[in-house]
């Protein structure tokens, strides 16, 4: 697919009458990725952050198949944003976002088959994912091709960073191994509560206070400065 | 017709995005489908196929048969024939479904030739608590059926089982997928075994020569 050169130049709207208070493509990749992030700024998207984070494998599936979800509807959505109706465009975004994750899912049945059985419910869950509809229409739906790109890919950077973050400290502490490889002590005695639900709970809500924290101290420092 | 588009034009032209996206999405789904498909459903055989000479020692992945049986109520099911290497039968596998305790648990459950005893038990698709009724996939809890017999029901017990007794003991905190998988394996042997043993007689296993020679060439 030729995302930016497949938009007639006619629907382009020139740089100039972009509202001023847009973001770039660059501001937007950026953001997404830690000021904006989806899971510590915005808190988006938990149903996959608590669920399929219990080890390193499953979250980066999850972050890789949300990731080609988000930035395949943000730029069909950016292509078609000059033709959709107000009134009909949350329904253009939905049979959107449901059509990639459809073939997310079909794709990861073919081609990762265990991968496929370990996520179950949670890869068709995708669509209901709010950070995906939520860029299609702070972002996508109002701005061209480039930056909504440039949105969907630092945004889904921004999400597979807390997976990973999450996933780390609970397979670490859960089952003593990352990305399946053994790497803390034998004499480590595993967290199994760090594998179930209750673990997810708890490592994002200090996970999520450390960044609130360190945010928070830092506004601090550079206000006294 | 002419009238038709004059009455709705604004129908249309409010909707025809949506529309066009339906179908051109729904065309695109079902390519992937057309595309994959068949890759998934060879997954799906493959795991099967895979599993099942671990369930009949002895069986060999190419001799392996499915075979359409009319199980007790009328039903009809697949069963698979598994053969060692010599094609001399060694075992069948039933593949068997029911609720656990959050969805279905698929198994496939493997018996001895004469469809007497358990040879091994395999979950093929499961969605219990993890860390509890999950456990149900481990070996500590699938190894108990094997060798267990079919002539009495599996019996779940929340103790140490009594050895020589048809009795698995229950995965801790999991006793609905336990007793799940216990009755899923109890209705499927009721309802297979007779089906079993008239194709067994039905169809001449292997021709007495043989059977009497591979023995020997061993």
């Amino acid at each position: 697919m030729t995302i930016p050169n497949s938009e007639p130049p006619s629907r382009q709207p020139p740089a100039t009458s972009m509202p001023l208070d847009q973001p770039t493509a660059g501001e937007r990749f950026i953001q997404g990725i830690l000021p904006e992030n989806p899971v510590y700024r915005q808190l988006l998207g938990m149903c996959p952050t608590l669920a399929v984070t219990g080890a390193m494998q499953p979250a980066m599936t999850m972050a890789a198949a949300t990731a080609f979800v988000l930035i395949s509807a943000n730029v069909i959505v950016s292509l078609i944003r000059g033709l959709l109706r107000p009134h009909l465009r949350i329904l253009v975004f939905t049979l959107t976002i449901a059509t990639f994750v459809t073939i997310a899912d079909r794709a990861l049945a073919a081609y990762l088959y265990t991968m496929s059985k370990e996520l179950g419910p949670y890869v068709p869950l995708i669509i209901v994912n709010c950070l995906i509809i939520s860029r299609c229409e702070i972002c996508a739906s109002k701005q061209s091709v480039g930056t909504a790109l440039a949105d969907g890919v630092g945004m889904s950077l921004g999400f597979a960073v807390a997976l990973a973050s999450i996933a780390t400290v609970r397979e670490l502490l859960g089952l003593g191994t990352w990305f399946g490889l053994p790497v803390m002590p034998t004499v480590w005695r595993h967290w199994g509560v760090m594998i179930l639900p209750p673990g997810a709970f708890l490592t994002l809500g200090l996970l999520l206070g450390l960044v609130e924290w360190t945010a928070s101290k830092r506004q601090a420092t550079t206000k006294h400065q | 017709m002419n009238t038709d588009t004059t009455q709705h034009p604004a129908y249309i032209r409010q909707a025809w995005l949506v529309i066009l996206l339906g179908l051109v999405y729904g065309a695109a789904l079902a390519g992937v489908q057309v595309g994959l498909g068949p890759r998934i459903e060879e997954n799906k055989r493959q795991e099967t196929y895979g599993v099942i000479p671990r369930l009949v020692p002895g069986a060999d992945a190419k001799h392996i048969e499915p075979i359409t049986l009319e199980a007790v109520g009328g039903k009809t099911r697949r069963v698979y024939r598994a053969a060692d290497s010599n094609g001399e039968l060694r075992g069948w596998v039933i593949p068997a479904s029911g609720l656990g305790f959050a969805d279905r648990i698929d198994l496939l459950i493997g018996l001895d030739s004469h469809a007497e005893r358990i040879t091994g038990m395999y979950v093929l698709d499961q969605k219990e608590t993890p860390g509890l009724g999950n456990l149900i996939v481990d070996e500590r809890f699938r190894d108990q059926f094997v060798k267990k017999s079919v002539f009495e029901p599996i019996d779940v017990v929340k103790t140490d089982p009594k050895p020589g007794s048809n009795q698995i003991r229950a995965v801790t905190g999991a006793t609905i997928s336990s007793d799940s998988v216990a009755s899923i394996i109890n209705k499927a042997v009721e309802q297979l075994r007779k089906p079993i043993l008239e194709q067994q007689k039905a169809v001449p296993i292997t021709d007495p020569e043989k059977r009497g020679a591979s023995p020997a060439a061993k």
